[in-house]
């Protein structure tokens, strides 16, 4: 449904791809369960789902964005037939015996359809092979633990070892607190694997979207060669409330918001959803070296 | 509770000490009754619960940052300022001799009183104390010196000028930067390790944590705020979190525990002092054997594994 001249027949592969972001995008698994119209959450207005879909999830009335699955936007940015999805079977554990986690994963699993808070995969964008990883704030408020912070160092390894740029989309709620210490770690961990990738030459395109906070913050979305964002989503170390609680006073409007970033010297560009594809492309295309890719 | 058996010795401590010397026979029967009161309630403190852990990493006469470095070394220079933006007293660093080996230091810098708090903002950086941190980082590895890092800290500081000038930035930068220095990195925990502000000066080859410190994702109120939307449940989460120095060994995360005096180190420092010293010469005489290249990927190695 996002590109339009499709090849005659897909793989299965590439079925299962768009049948999931298809899914991802409509809320529901079957079809004939598709609400004919969505309400946006901040103007509550409603729209068509056809509409929202054509909006690519922003509202049509208020442009307020709404955020997305992992395969969606995977489905929005890499050419068609090109994605392969990475360490799809890859999960956290419960180091901690945390009482009730596991029981909370698999509500999380059931109700998004995902194994764990971000999807890995590699695929091409105007012909140019890249890595990508993308958060998804819908499976435990994107939350890192152990199985986001493997798989997003497993990705970094692979595009370390393929010699591909890496794309992460970043959109969490910060450390997952069931996980503990070995949450904490993956702050290290994802860093380090950034630090060693940049070290080899490698292109890193942070890009942002709402929320992004904590321990995500604090370490691989912070550490982009490139870092864009999403309009007006809410990137910071500290929550709204936290700080609010600390300093005993409400935050001015705006605060941690993209724009507020921007103007702080922490993004490079604010992005709308719609130019995602188009900057990535122009960006891969400004770090091909003499038609030698990185 | 490790509060009141506390609370005991104080008290015998201050009838031994109201004694006068020299003393009679029924002095002498009282004081000894009384020593045994308190190496009895001494005793009480070998089997303690997580709640009382974190209660003592957090004793405020517990050793501060500048009573380690006067302890363990001499000659310290301290090293002021990010070159940015400002100076953040919230983090102490600078150069000293390590029994005659030139060594970086830096730590966190809590208060002993509240004038003082005040001063170092509890132990709590901003972005300014880790830029500071890592450009004395940066310096260590440039003059191939080691670094070893003392951890005490509730958090990063969340306030508005903080997050302005990009808290989550400077913390990611510590994380990535440390992994690749290429002198010897020890990082000692010796009070409370909460959250990525503990870890931006914890990316070490040696993690050593004091017997009765803790190091956590969170602190444990912050932890039961987020979980049960109730701070006053932080026993509770002290006993889920897996916090202490034992928790952290049994997970790889600590590589050794140093032994504190029974009671926790605020009774005797100097007692915490040797034991510190001893694990502090046997870790950097073994890490200096090292180069540089495979320091730093000892170190990536160490932290790849971790919830692998």
């Amino acid at each position: 449904m996002i590109r339009l001249i499709k090849p005659i027949l897909d793989t299965p592969k590439q079925k299962a791809f768009e049948w999931k972001a298809r899914r991802e995008a409509n809320g529901t698994a079957q079809p004939w369960q598709e609400a004919q119209f969505f309400t946006c959450p901040k103007c509550q207005r409603r729209a068509t789902r056809a509409n929202w879909s054509e909006h690519l999830y922003v509202c049509p009335n208020c442009g307020h964005y709404q955020p997305i699955g992992g395969y969606y936007r995977l489905s929005m940015i890499l050419d068609h037939g090109s994605f392969k999805e990475l360490n799809e079977k890859t999960t956290g554990r419960d180091f901690l015996h945390f009482p009730g986690y596991p029981e909370k994963l698999s509500l999380q699993r059931r109700k998004t359809g995902l194994s764990e808070a971000v999807v890995t995969a590699t695929g091409k964008i105007h012909g140019i092979q890249v890595v990508a990883a993308v958060l998804d704030s819908r499976f435990f408020m994107g939350s890192m633990g152990t199985g986001v912070g493997e798989k997003v160092t497993l990705a970094v390894e692979y595009a370390a070892a393929k010699k591909l740029p890496l794309i992460i989309f970043s959109a969490s709620g910060g450390a997952r607190m069931q996980e503990g210490i070995y949450s904490l770690m993956q702050m290290a961990k994802t860093s380090a694997a950034i630090a060693s990738f940049s070290a080899k030459g490698g292109l890193y395109i942070s890009y942002l979207t709402h929320p992004t906070t904590g321990g995500v913050t604090a370490s691989f979305a912070s550490l982009g060669d490139i870092t864009l964002a999403e309009p007006h989503a809410l990137i910071g170390f500290a929550g709204p409330r936290v700080i609010e609680q600390t300093i005993g006073q409400k935050l001015p409007a705006g605060f941690q918001r993209s724009e507020y970033l921007e103007e702080h010297g922490f993004v490079d560009k604010i992005v709308p959803r719609s130019e995602m594809r188009e900057t990535l492309a122009q960006i891969l295309k400004l770090h091909t070296n003499g038609g030698k890719r990185l | 509770m490790i509060r009141d058996i506390l609370k005991q010795i104080e008290e015998v401590d201050a009838a031994i000490g109201a004694q006068q010397e020299p003393l009679t026979d029924e002095d002498a029967a009282l004081r000894s009754a009384l020593l045994l009161k308190r190496s009895n309630l001494l005793n009480e403190c070998r089997e303690l619960s997580a709640e009382d852990k974190v209660f003592l990493a957090r004793h405020p006469r517990r050793p501060k940052i500048d009573e380690y470095i006067h302890a363990l070394f001499t000659d310290f220079f301290e090293q002021k300022g990010d070159r940015q933006c400002k100076e953040d007293p919230s983090i102490l660093g600078g150069i000293a001799l390590y029994k005659g080996l030139p060594v970086t230091v830096i730590g966190h810098r809590k208060g002993s009183d509240l004038a003082s708090n005040m001063t170092y903002n509890f132990g709590m950086p901003g972005p300014e104390g880790y830029r500071k941190a890592l450009r004395l980082m940066r310096q260590a590895e440039k003059f191939g010196r080691p670094v070893i890092t003392f951890i005490d800290t509730p958090g990063a500081y969340p306030g508005m000028e903080a997050e302005a000038r990009g808290q989550g930035e400077a913390i990611a930068r510590n994380l990535a930067e440390m992994s690749q220095l290429t002198v010897p990195v020890i990082a000692v925990v010796t009070g409370e390790g909460s959250s990525g502000g503990a870890l931006a000066l914890g990316v070490a080859n040696k993690v050593l944590m004091l017997e009765n410190a803790v190091y956590s994702v969170l602190s444990p109120e912050g932890f039961a705020s987020i979980l049960w939307k109730d701070a006053s449940r932080h026993g509770e989460a002290c006993e889920i979190m897996k916090l202490t120095a034992q928790d952290l060994f049994e997970f790889h995360v600590a590589d050794e525990i140093v032994p504190e005096p029974l009671g926790g180190a605020q009774l005797d420092h100097g007692a915490l002092f040797a034991c510190l010293d001893v694990a502090l010469t046997k870790n950097l005489a073994f890490l200096r054997k090292f180069s540089g290249n495979t320091l730093a990927a000892q170190r990536y190695k160490k932290y790849r594994q971790i919830g692998q």
